[in-house]
């Protein structure tokens, strides 16, 4: 081992430098596919619309279609499920944010912006709970919206949050009325 | 030259066996050289035989070949043109969607021409609220639907005879290379055998020879991979399908582009894959230049 | 192995360490102080080249699992998945596909390496061994691997290889159809396969530990074959090996990424990219290019049992190398007679390749059978000779006297 001392590189110069530098690019290069591969693929990407048949849908009813992989609830509201969504101040919601992926991202929770545009009657919205992820069931709680077992959260008839454990009003998803009976959603 | 090989082998075990030690040297050296000529000569040999299997494939000219090959996005188009209004009659293509057609890399069409196209096609879907399967317009999500509902059902309407699939049909054709061929491929990046394949294919029908039945129901054909007869009737003809740009309208260019469009069908990542490969390579031989120098600077002051 | 450092834990941290798990001291002692002896030459990276490829075939390996449906009736379509509609998909098969190829090419190096310099001799035959079991178990892990895609040849050749063992007597068609899980190649088999496909790469890397281990107890061998006497014949593995192993792994990605980015089919075979059935045979059964000496053998053999035995004592002779070669110098450098029967042993390979991949008729049987008669030849009857009756030339006193030769200076010693 007569040889290591001269040759270990106490100095580091520019030859050892860039050799590092450049393995360093390559191996981060090297692990952008693999972890880039576990992103929805190709196939993924395009199934991301749906368009659904509401004209079946009473007032009083719903349906759960799935959109991604997710359930999404469309409801048909009463007269009265607006009006009680309407008497709530919004200094009384947990969450004051409308969470409408149509709207600004920091729009005010009314039961307008909650809404489908100029059709208040539709509900639309991911029908997951907030908390972890459960689904909630409807028509269920204290506030006469939704209820989810798994940790007693409590949305209301625009489904807002109003009491429990999850932070946030379920998300309304990107969709839009395409003509009266259809909606598309994504 | 062959037959006199094991009796080479027994005179080396014999010569062992004497133990003339000296002249046993020299005389390994010459049998190892006759042995290295019987396997060139042997390679050489059998390299003929292999060529006379299957036919001769002529290699075309394609856009796509070579480290920085390119698919000809105005030829892909005319090959899809083919493909739809000729081939697709009898052929399959499961594994392609709609949205391929306008994704990077591949024939060039815009997304709304891709959502049109895709609306010419009626899909079964379902099954409904009321549990019936139902047809709805084509989305580009889609994959090509089949022309028959499945394999008895091909077979049924062709006389017996099943139309591959064509999604990867440019890759699951090839013809046996042969020595010496199969070496340089590796340096001249040869990967074009299954377009050549099929291209020869469709231009190879030819009236039958003198004294050549021809059993019914199958035609003559020079370029066939498995047999000189198959069962796919001769499918173009000059002027069959309508091109707009002035391309010629021949039976020789229709089976370039539609040979061309199953290439992309196949490996429809190529384009990337070789503006990938390219930039790997220069990484790679900078990054083995300075650690060739780095080895050295390390090394320089070791004896080895 | 942790023997060879003079590592002392200086940091708290470091000592408390040490006095519970020695592991940074295993370390520097075997890949970083190790004394290494300092005339490897470049022949002697492959080892480190085989490690590297069969990380990567670890890494890309787990990741198609992400992707790919194990099922008879999906498991083609899901290859094709990952080729059309993964991010990056086709780069991550193609390399786990060409990285098969890439690592039977490290290691056939690596073999013929151990073959020419004696690096099998006392006191290395349990490294050999060891060797011969991870290339065993790569065969294995290969085969099964490509069945998984399910192709016409992944369909057929587990067939073919499968149904080798109905050659043995009585129990042949039972074993068969344990194989199997059923009465013929199907899905029970594809599941199986792909379980042990998963599994056996990581008992090659146990196994390979173990390999390591056994020469670093012995110590490396060199092209001179003369071991280590004093410390001017060897250097602390780390930088120098560390950076002439790197050096070569990159130029051998050179390689690598050709086949991956430009010919990322040659190694395969057309039959392949459709989609295995159970009524079709392809025209031409054709293993993958590492088979094709062991095919060859098999089929030079006109007895179903006869030639399974055959094939499988072309791998069996390996394990007896160190005892079949009676010679007591290790390198070919100092074996005159040797060296020219060990490229005729290249020769012998490389033409039952060959012919391996040539239809079983006519003269291809008959040359089969007299490469394959060579190839026993070699192993049974030349070798034990040539330790008798060959004079070799004279072997340097030391590694360092080989060196200093070389680049004609006198000896030091």
């Amino acid at each position: 081992m007569e040889h290591s001392d001269t040759a270990e590189p106490n100095r580091r110069d520019f030859l050892y430098l860039a050799t590092g530098a450049v393995g360093a690019v390559g191996v981060g290069a090297l692990a952008w596919p693999f972890i880039h591969q576990m992103n929805p693929d190709a196939s993924a990407l395009a199934l991301a619309s749906i368009e659904v048949d509401v004209s079946a849908i009473d007032v009083g009813q719903s349906i759960t279609v799935t959109w991604r992989g997710k359930p999404v609830f469309i409801r048909h509201r009463t007269d009265k499920e607006i009006e009680e969504a309407n008497n709530v101040p919004l200094s009384d919601l947990p969450d004051p944010i409308a969470r409408n992926a149509n709207l600004d991202a920091n729009a005010e929770a009314t039961d307008l912006n909650r809404s489908a545009e100029g059709k208040e009657p539709w509900l639309v919205m991911v029908g997951i709970c907030t908390h972890l992820g459960c689904v909630p069931l409807g028509q269920k709680g204290d506030f006469g919206g939704w209820f989810c077992p798994c940790h007693g959260s409590h949305y209301d008839t625009a489904g807002r949050i109003r009491r429990g454990p999850a932070p946030e009003n379920m998300l309304v998803p990107p969709f839009a009325f395409v003509d009266d009976e259809t909606i598309r959603i994504g | 030259m062959m037959p006199c090989l094991p009796i080479m082998a027994s005179r080396v075990q014999l010569e062992i066996g004497a133990g003339d030690f000296k002249t046993m040297k020299t005389l390994l050296v010459k049998s190892a050289r006759a042995l290295a000529l019987a396997c060139g000569v042997l390679m050489a040999g059998t390299a003929a035989h292999a060529a006379g299997e299957g036919p001769h494939v002529e290699r075309q000219q394609w856009s796509f070949s070579g480290p920085f090959g390119q698919y000809d996005k105005a030829q892909l188009q005319r090959g899809f043109k083919v493909y739809r209004e000729v081939c697709a009659a009898c052929h399959s293509m499961n594994y392609v969607a709609f949205r391929n057609l306008a994704q990077e890399g591949g024939p060039g069409f815009s997304e709304d021409e891709v959502k049109a196209l895709a609306a010419d096609y009626r899909i079964e879907d379902g099954p409904d609220d009321f549990g019936d399967m139902f047809e709805r317009e084509g989305k580009p999500y889609d994959h090509f639907p089949a022309p028959f509902p499945n394999e008895k059902a091909a077979r049924a309407a062709n006389g017996g005879a099943y139309p591959p699939d064509l999604s990867l049909i440019a890759k699951a054709r090839a013809v046996k290379r042969g020595f010496p061929w199969f070496v340089t491929d590796i340096v001249t990046q040869y990967q074009e055998n299954g377009p050549d394949y099929l291209y020869g294919l469709l231009t190879g029908y030819e009236e039958a020879p003198e004294g050549f039945e021809v059993p019914v129901g199958q035609y003559y054909n020079t370029g066939f991979i498995s047999g000189e007869t198959l069962a796919m009737a001769p499918p173009l003809m000059d002027e069959l399908v309508e091109y707009t740009d002035g391309t010629p309208m021949t039976v020789d260019q229709y089976a370039r582009d539609v040979s061309a469009f199953l290439m992309w069908a196949a490996e429809p990542k190529l384009e990337q894959r070789k503006e990938l490969g390219l930039g790997v390579m220069l990484f790679l031989i900078l990054f083995a230049s300075l650690l060739y120098f780095t080895k050295r600077k390390i090394w320089k002051d070791v004896e080895h | 192995m942790a023997g060879h450092t003079k590592y002392v834990p200086q940091s708290a941290p470091a000592k408390w360490l040490e006095a519970r798990l020695p592991v940074i001291s295993l370390i520097r002692g075997s890949f970083v102080d190790f004394p290494t002896p300092k005339n490897l030459n470049y022949w002697w990276t492959f080892g480190g080249i085989a490690f590297f490829v069969l990380v990567v075939q670890i890494v890309t390996g787990i990741v198609l699992v992400m992707h790919y449906t194990p099922h008879v009736d999906m498991a083609f379509a899901s290859v094709e998945h990952i080729m059309r509609d993964v991010n990056y998909g086709w780069l991550i098969r193609y390399l786990h596909a060409n990285g098969a190829s890439m690592f039977f090419i490290a290691v056939y190096i690596h073999i013929f390496r151990g073959m020419y310099y004696g690096s099998y001799k006392a006191p290395r035959e349990i490294s050999w061994i060891l060797g011969v079991i991870i290339f065993l178990l790569m065969m294995a892990t290969a085969f099964m691997g490509y069945v998984l895609p399910w192709g016409q040849m992944s369909l057929w050749g587990a067939t073919v290889i499968t149904n080798l063992f109905s050659a043995i007597p009585v129990v042949g068609e039972g074993i068969v159809t344990w194989l199997w899980g059923g009465f013929s190649v199907g899905n029970p088999t594809l599941n199986r396969f792909f379980s042990l496909h998963y599994l056996l790469p990581f008992v090659i890397v146990g196994v390979v530990l173990l390999h390591i281990w056994a020469f670093h107890t012995t110590g490396n061998n060199n092209p001179v074959g003369v071991d280590p006497k004093s410390d001017k014949d060897t250097i602390p593995f780390h930088p120098y090996y560390t950076m002439k192993d790197l050096l070569a792994i990159v130029v051998f990605m050179i390689f690598f990424s050709w086949f991956v980015f430009y010919l990322p089919n040659y190694m395969g075979h057309a039959d392949n990219y459709i989609e295995g059935n159970p009524l079709v045979t392809p025209a031409h059964i054709v293993p993958e290019w590492y088979f094709l000496p062991f095919y060859a053998i098999l089929r030079a053999v006109p007895d179903k049992l006869g030639g399974v035995v055959l094939m499988f004592g072309a791998i069996a002779v390996l394990f007896f190398l160190p005892w079949l070669d009676t010679s007591k110098v290790r390198s070919a450098t100092f074996r005159p007679l040797f060296k020219i029967f060990f490229w005729l042993f290249g020769i012998y390979c490389v033409a039952l390749g060959y012919l391996g991949a040539m239809p079983a008729e006519g003269i291809y049987v008959i040359l089969s059978r007299i490469f394959t008669t060579l190839y026993f030849l070699h192993f049974l009857v030349v070798l034990p000779l040539l330790g008798f009756i060959e004079k070799p030339d004279k072997v340097p006193e030391s590694i360092n006297d080989a060196v200093l030769a070389d680049h004609g200076k006198p000896s030091a010693a």
